[in-house]
């Protein structure tokens, strides 16, 4: 008996093989043609743990540790390995976060990657640490993930120290090091030192399960990378000189900056209102942030030591007396009478007429107008721009008018007018040596920064020459800095010139007429210019620069006491505090610490700035 | 002893050797799949892997077993085999253990057994025993309706559990009647059917409705090639549609357009119904049918899909067609799946090199997932030698099936290698991706007692009747 439906065999057959060659062309498209699912596994189990490396400790020019370390715990969490009956309640009670935090944080995370790690706690106490490593077998998807935080040993130098945060998405784009989470020094030695405290981030690869429990290393940690602590550096700050000037400013503005003039090393920066540098570590630093950002009256995150400039007023006179010698306008020899003033600049009474340390000693105004006049009407050049010109080339030599290039950031240059900005301002040929006369006092248009002004001192200190200043003296083993700051600075000055002038200053200070007779200490010889730089929108600010001992400086110092008046009755005691504290660490005038100490410029400015 | 001896020479040794390969590669993938660094025997017992070689010891007892009995006990007993296995399903439903929502197993101690895997060849062996009797009869209706109620009641004993899988592959049964001549006409308005269904989920009801009306009236032109019907045709279509549209809008206020559609089509029927009559058109009355039919359907299935569909049977159609994608819900497994079998790439990651295996990214991975092993750890080559093997089987069994002079045995030939083949490209499928999830294991391969020694009964009981072939049975 035939069978008429025999030929459907091969239907069938043909069904079958079809379905056979669907499967095998599916197989080669995934498994030959795509390399996607080969990724997607490797990220699957892999978990990328970063090593993040411990932050370069920084010491002290004495080798005390001032910032160091200390252990932090990030919980992490990979949304993609978190399990769907996640008891959500037990694990927000376990880190004492409410379930709207969490919910935030999970989408956070969840928007950011799946598969991807991303913090998802910050910064938990070691306590909670402790109570989470226990049950975090039962949260999978999480885990912890050791930082380090920085650890203050005095609550000083903020603004030297700086401060370290997360990265933001500019730094990340700026450099490709950085990913989110990372952490980046944002002022400071922080942020100047960046690279080299950072270290080199390190990762450890681990293969995962499916209920992401650890279950080795990968490719018997080939991969892996290890961290690099980032190098140590010593500081050259005193950090005990830099209490000491912090103690003295508290509750005032201003600044302090003290140099080592054989060297250019910063010994003191203080910038006052100044903050806690612990206040901006941890879970408390986005918050403290915000909140001394928005002190938009005492501005305590300005770095008024670099930052603020101002016209330098009397501590001006000694650089324009070198220049004066220099271009042979004047010599020891030469007086200048004073009748309370010259021409429409005025004067206080002292004897005259007055030869260059004298003037110095006193502060005559008279005496550096009429030198400055013979400055720029010089018949050595054609005009008084030019003369002018041969001027400003000095005080660049003294760093003035540009940024001195110190290991600081937020250096500002300051300003000193070019002849053409005077014949703008005047029309060409416009202007004479009165129409610019206040500068021969400090006044006018000129804007020097408490840095620069110190770094002159330190200049007059060494009798012609500087270091660029610098905090850092030491990276790591190798203890190389930057050739910048080995590079000596010399003014086209005669070392020769500079005599009369420290003389003047030594008079201004220990002399029985001197401008700062107050604040002299017995057995060092300090040389000091008191000043006074004008400040349109209330009191003068009280200016002092200083250098010690006469002979083999060991400090220069520039201090700038806001609204405080005349030089000699703040700055002028705080830089002799400071100098003191420096070469003997005691204090002898326990009376004028005091008188400093309780001195509350704060409250009389808070005041007046709420009149306004 | 001369029987024996000439049966072990009539047995297919081709089947044999292909069976053998099939089982011990599937014991070691199983032990890959369950492997951990901490234990590392392959007889440890506590473990699927050690389990999985008793159950293979026990299957070549019970092949055995079955190819000793003689042959004929098989036709006449059948009958009584899938009254045996079908009284198990209905048990099942009241003694069985509810694992996952489903009453698919029982269990004895620590011994558990699922009875759809033995009604599959009680299946096979019933349609067997009723077709052989009715030769050629395929094309009556008397003879259709029981031989669809001998696999439909078995597949609806399994949906009663919930076991959708099993209850696809009595299902699969559908190819051996087609061999024994049922209408092709059928599996291509069932194929039709199946591709309505899906385009009923991927596009809006009332776009799929218009377009089957072109269709329709184009179809109506080539056959026909009268235009002015074709026209009048519409017309009267558009027109009642407008009627009823109206009155619906101004005066009914429910039908909605589908109904609206639909209503229309049964009211124009009328005219047509009576042209049909006059002009003895049975073209245009097959045409209105399919019209009609197909728009019925088309709704049907999407209120079916829509209100009594389960959820998340309904969520992994729709994954599949990709109108939904979720990577950790329903779409999870297969998207691991996925990702096992493509990072094999083109050799593999060796033995027991799997990560995503190793790591447990696939669940069930030693039963229904077992692919994702050969995939991730043999890559591509492994993958074509795994389906080769089937390839080979299943044409085998074909050839061996095609040489019965008993109907009997060429029809249970055909009904195991329908079997077969569904399990074996529903789950090969659904780990690539092709096919929607659906639990059914890969004969041979998969852990598991009860579907190994099932695919062993199933295929031996062939082989029995194949070693037999020279005796007449009926
Ligand atoms: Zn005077």
């Amino acid at each position: 008996m035939k069978d008429p439906f025999i030929n459907r065999k091969y239907v069938i057959m043909a069904l079958i093989v079809m379905a056979a060659a669907g499967l095998i062309i599916r197989l080669f498209i995934i498994q030959v043609v795509k390399d996607s699912y080969r990724l997607s596994a490797d990220n699957n189990v892999l978990r990328y743990v970063t090593q993040y490396p411990a932050r370069g400790l920084i010491y002290d020019r004495k080798g005390e540790l001032i910032v160091k370390n200390q252990a932090a715990y990030d919980i992490m969490v990979v949304p993609a390995q978190t399990a769907k009956s996640l008891d959500t309640t037990g694990f927000c009670d376990l880190l004492g976060i409410s379930r709207e935090h969490f919910r935030k944080q999970m989408k956070a995370a969840v928007n950011y990657s799946r598969r991807a790690p991303s913090v998802f706690l910050k910064q938990i106490s070691d306590q909670t640490y402790a109570r989470f490593q226990e049950k975090m077998f039962l949260f999978p998807g999480f885990y912890v993930q050791p930082r380090t935080l920085r650890k203050y040993s005095k609550s000083v130098g903020a603004h030297v120290l700086g401060y370290v945060s997360e990265v933001d998405d500019n730094a990340i784009r700026k450099d490709p090091y950085y990913k989110p989470g990372d952490y980046i020094g944002k002022s400071g030695i922080e942020e100047s030192y960046e690279k080299v405290l950072r270290g080199r981030r390190g990762v450890k690869i681990f293969l995962v399960d499916v209920y992401s429990r650890i279950k080795g290393s990968y490719a018997d940690g080939k991969m892996d990378t290890v961290a690099i602590q980032g190098a140590d550096l010593t500081s050259s700050l005193d950090i005990r000189l830099q209490e000491y000037g912090e103690l003295l400013m508290h509750n005032k503005r201003g600044s302090i900056v003290a140099i080592e003039p054989q060297t250019g090393e910063v010994l003191a920066l203080v910038s006052a209102p100044t903050y806690d540098p612990g206040l901006l570590v941890g879970r408390i630093r986005s918050e403290n942030f915000s909140r001394l950002q928005g002190d938009t009256l005492a501005i305590p995150l300005f770095n008024r030591a670099l930052m603020a400039a101002y016209p330098p007023g009397s501590t001006f006179k000694p650089i324009n007396g070198l220049i004066a010698l220099q271009e042979g306008v004047i010599n020891d020899e030469t007086r200048f009478s004073c009748n309370k003033g010259y021409m429409f600049v005025g004067c206080h009474v002292h004897s005259s007429p007055l030869s260059l340390e004298g003037a110095i000693m006193n502060s005559c105004n008279s005496y550096f107008c009429q030198a400055f006049r013979r400055v720029l009407e010089n018949p050595k050049y054609k005009s008084v721009p030019e003369a002018y010109a041969q001027w400003k080339t000095y005080l660049n030599q003294f760093g003035f008018g540009s940024k001195l290039g110190t290991d600081f950031v937020n250096e500002l240059a300051g300003f000193i007018p070019s002849a053409s900005y005077y014949d703008r301002y005047h029309g060409k040929n416009g202007w004479r040596a009165l129409s610019v006369i206040s500068l021969a006092i400090g006044q006018g248009e000129i804007l020097i920064t408490p840095l620069q002004m110190a770094n002159m001192t330190a200049a007059i200190a060494n009798r012609g020459y500087f270091y660029t200043p610098h905090i850092i003296k030491a990276i790591g083993k190798d203890n190389a800095i930057s050739k910048r700051f080995t590079d000596r600075h010399s003014s086209s000055i005669d070392p020769a010139n500079f005599d009369r002038i420290i003389e003047g200053m030594e008079g201004a200070v220990n002399g029985a007429a001197g401008t700062a007779r107050a604040v002299a200490i017995k057995d060092i010889i300090v040389c000091g210019k008191t000043g006074t730089a004008q400040n349109p929108h209330g009191d003068a600010h009280s200016v002092f620069v200083a250098f010690a001992p006469k002979d083999n400086p060991r400090i220069a110092i520039a201090v700038y006491v806001e609204n405080a008046g005349a030089g000699a009755a703040y700055a002028a005691p705080v830089a002799s505090l400071m100098i003191e504290k420096y070469l003997r660490d005691s204090i002898g005038n326990k009376a004028l610490e005091q008188k400093i100490l309780d001195l509350n410029l704060e409250d009389k400015i808070i005041r007046r700035e709420e009149e306004h | 002893m001369k029987r024996s001896i000439n049966l072990w020479n009539s047995l297919d040794k081709v089947s044999i050797v292909l069976f053998l390969l099939m089982i011990t590669a599937g014991w070691f993938n199983i032990y890959a799949a369950v492997f951990s660094e901490e234990r590392s025997g392959i007889f440890d017992f506590s473990q699927r892997y050690g389990k999985q070689f008793v159950w293979i010891v026990a299957t070549l007892l019970i092949a055995v077993f079955v190819v000793i009995i003689d042959n004929r006990f098989y036709f006449f007993f059948s009958w009584f085999i899938y009254g045996a296995t079908i009284l198990l399903l209905i048990l099942v439903l009241i003694f069985g253990k509810e694992i996952n929502g489903a009453r698919s197993w029982f269990e004895f101690g620590g011994f558990s057994l699922q009875p759809s895997e033995f009604a599959k060849f009680g299946t096979a062996l019933a349609l067997a025993s009723y077709l052989s009797n009715k030769r050629h009869g395929l094309t009556r209706l008397d003879v259709i309706v029981p031989a669809l109620a001998i696999l439909l009641l078995p597949a609806l004993l399994t949906y009663f559990q919930p076991d959708m899988g099993s209850m696809i592959v009595f299902f699969a049964l559908f190819i051996v009647l087609f061999r024994e001549g049922m209408s092709p006409y059928i599996f291509v308005s069932g194929l039709l059917m199946i591709i309505l269904f899906f385009l009923t989920l991927l596009f809006n009801n009332l776009y799929l409705t218009i377009t089957i009306i072109a269709v329709a009236v184009i179809l109506l032109f080539f056959i026909t090639r009268r235009w002015k019907l074709c026209i009048t045709g519409t017309g009267i279509l558009i027109i009642t549609t407008a009627i009823v549209y109206l009155l619906d809008h101004y005066i009914f206020n429910f039908l909605g357009i589908e109904l609206v559609i639909f209503s229309s089509l049964i009211l124009s029927g009328v005219v047509f119904a009576y042209y049909i009559y006059t002009k003895k058109a049975v073209v245009v009355m097959v045409i209105y049918l399919f019209l009609t039919g197909s728009v019925l359907f088309v709704n049907t299935v999407d209120y079916t899909f829509n209100n009594i569909v389960k959820p998340h049977q309904k969520q992994r159609i729709e994954i599949l067609l990709g109108i939904k994608s979720d990577k950790h819900g329903t779409g999870y497994n297969v998207n691991q799946s996925i990702i096992s079998i493509g990072s094999g790439g083109f050799a593999g990651k060796g033995y027991l090199q799997g990560t995503q295996t190793k790591f447990k990214f696939v669940p069930a991975q030693s039963t229904d997932f077992i692919f994702c092993t050969v995939g991730e750890e043999w890559g591509f080559l492994g993958s074509v030698l795994v389906i080769g093997m089937y390839l080979l089987l299943l044409l085998r069994l074909i050839f061996l099936a095609e040489r019965q002079r008993s109907s009997f045995s060429r029809i249970y030939g055909y009904g195991v290698v329908s079997i077969l083949f569904v399990h074996f490209f529903i789950n090969v499928g659904m780990t690539i991706g092709l096919v929607p999830v659906i639990g059914i294991p890969l004969p041979f391969f998969s852990y598991g007692g009860s579907s190994l020694w099932g695919f062993t009964i199933l295929l031996f009981i062939f082989l029995r009747l194949d070693a037999s072939r020279t005796e007449y049975l009926v």
